[in-house]
């Protein structure tokens, strides 16, 4: 038999560590609650056969300079004839709506921070409560926060009523932001998810080679994947004031997961405020990742092991994004309730390249191809339309 | 344990005992100094309802999640 000796440090749990840190922080220095605003935005992502856009409403109000509460309401309205729609299914649209509500309380010099938000389709519930702390210290040179929030989320299927699943997660985050000179600010960010429950698309499928009448062909099934996926990503962020008004960003992320996916993104932008009125934002963003343990563009038998994925978001793949964006902003004449108000456009192209998931449809024309399609890849445009005002 | 919990734990506590300490230094960037770091261009986070929904493109399109602010809610992923 194997005994397992339990050190006093092991026995300490996330939760007790998160109270006993926010105990501490929340006897030093002064923190400030987010600024009143009302942000309206048009959101549109076109690519890959998908069509998803929608309005993105924000309120924030500050109540007794002790309180500050928000409300979102978001909506997605998808319209779906994506590679894999195409592949297995029919073209659908569809609709999630979305509300967050959100609380930020300054007691103690501390900002505690709480939020719920709830998320609906026609197959698909989520819900997520958050909890977190933030405060300044070294003389207001650094921030820190922590937070921890908890999913639950219901499964359907539009085409099975009786198929009703769970899904839930857990995010432990810590971020620090510091201000290294009177021109650079950076961030570091940690954060770890793990999941447990029916984490695959009940609807998505994996092909594999079978033999009918003596002759291969293709089968197909429903993706079954592991039932606890364990994440934990680590990013770092820095902006560095130009001696023109002009500021530089860089930020780069790391990320590997149980499912042995491995990633790393990196982006540069730069902000050049063109006057009192006008600034220009440019950006560069690249991400790369390798496949989940158990993905296969097309196995080798139906049974060919426990866990099986074709998921794309789960092979080995890459994309590049570049963004510009615009915003005007007007400062308000003094005394009256609104104080100033932007106008921003932003324009995200992306690419993306798949190294191990094929272009299916190539092969109905052509069965020869079977197996052995070009490589996936598409380009989407997103935008984002907003009026942000401030009182 | 497996090691992201210990990393975790590791990171709180580290993170404690820096915290206690942190009456003990003095700010090399004095707050009148910090004009520049002020300006809104400098910000990590100028528009929350735009990043969120960055980060919702991101999530939705990419296996990696996490340590990219805020965020959260389905997906409409297909």
């Amino acid at each position: 038999m194997v005994v397992t000796k339990c050190t006093s440090f092991e026995r300490l749990t996330n939760a007790k560590l998160f109270l006993l840190l926010a105990f501490f922080i929340s006897g030093l220095h002064a923190a400030v609650l987010p600024e009143d605003r009302s942000d309206a935005m048009y959101h549109s992502y076109e690519g890959g056969g998908m069509k998803i856009d929608g309005p993105s409403i924000l309120i924030r109000k500050s109540l007794f300079d002790k309180v500050s509460v928000s409300a979102n309401y978001y909506i997605d309205n998808v319209s779906a004839a994506s590679i894999d729609v195409l592949a297995n299914a029919s073209p659908y649209t569809e609709k999630r709506t979305e509300y967050s509500l959100g609380a930020d309380y300054l007691i103690n010099k501390t900002t505690l921070s709480t939020s719920y938000t709830n998320s609906t389709e026609n197959d698909y519930e989520a819900n997520t409560a958050y909890f977190g702390v933030s405060q300044d210290f070294f003389g207001d040179l650094s921030t820190l926060s922590i937070g921890y929030s908890k999913g639950w989320d219901l499964v359907g299927n539009s085409t099975d009523a009786s198929f009703e699943e769970e899904a839930n997660r857990q995010n432990y985050k810590i971020n620090w932001t510091q201000i290294v000179t009177k021109n650079m600010i950076m961030s570091a960010g940690l954060e770890t998810v793990t999941d447990q429950g029916y984490l695959n698309n009940p609807y998505r499928v994996v092909r594999f080679w079978r033999v009918e009448n003596g002759v291969q062909t293709i089968g197909k099934k429903t993706e079954v994947y592991p039932e606890t996926r364990t994440s934990t990503a680590f990013s770092l962020s820095a902006k560095y004031y130009l001696p023109y008004r002009a500021a530089i960003k860089l930020e780069g992320r790391t990320f590997s997961d149980t499912w042995d996916i491995k990633a790393t993104n990196y982006e540069v932008a730069y902000i050049h405020p063109l006057n009192d009125h006008w600034h220009f934002e440019g950006k560069v963003r690249t991400y790369k990742q390798s496949q989940a343990r158990f993905y296969n563009d097309l196995f080798e038998s139906e049974n060919f092991q426990n866990f099986m994925a074709r998921d794309k978001e789960m092979s080995d793949h890459s994309n590049i994004s570049y963004g510009v964006g615009a915003v005007y902003q007007h400062e308000l004449a003094d005394g009256g309730f609104f104080k100033k108000f932007t106008v921003n456009l932003y324009v995200d192209y992306f690419q993306f390249d798949y190294n191990n998931f094929r272009n299916e449809l190539a092969s109905r024309d052509d069965p020869g191809l079977l197996g052995n399609e070009p490589l996936y890849s598409f380009d989407a445009t997103v935008t984002r339309f907003f009026f942000s005002v401030w009182y | 344990m497996s090691q992201y919990k210990y990393l975790f734990k590791s990171g709180l506590v580290f993170l404690l005992g820096l915290t206690l300490s942190a009456c003990a230094i003095e700010p090399w960037v004095k707050p009148y100094e910090r004009d520049n770091l002020a300006d809104p261009i400098m910000s990590f986070s100028k528009d929350p309802v735009s990043l969120n929904y960055m980060h919702h493109v991101y999530q939705a399109r990419e296996g990696a999640r996490g340590a990219e602010g805020g965020g959260g809610g389905g997906c409409g992923c297909n």
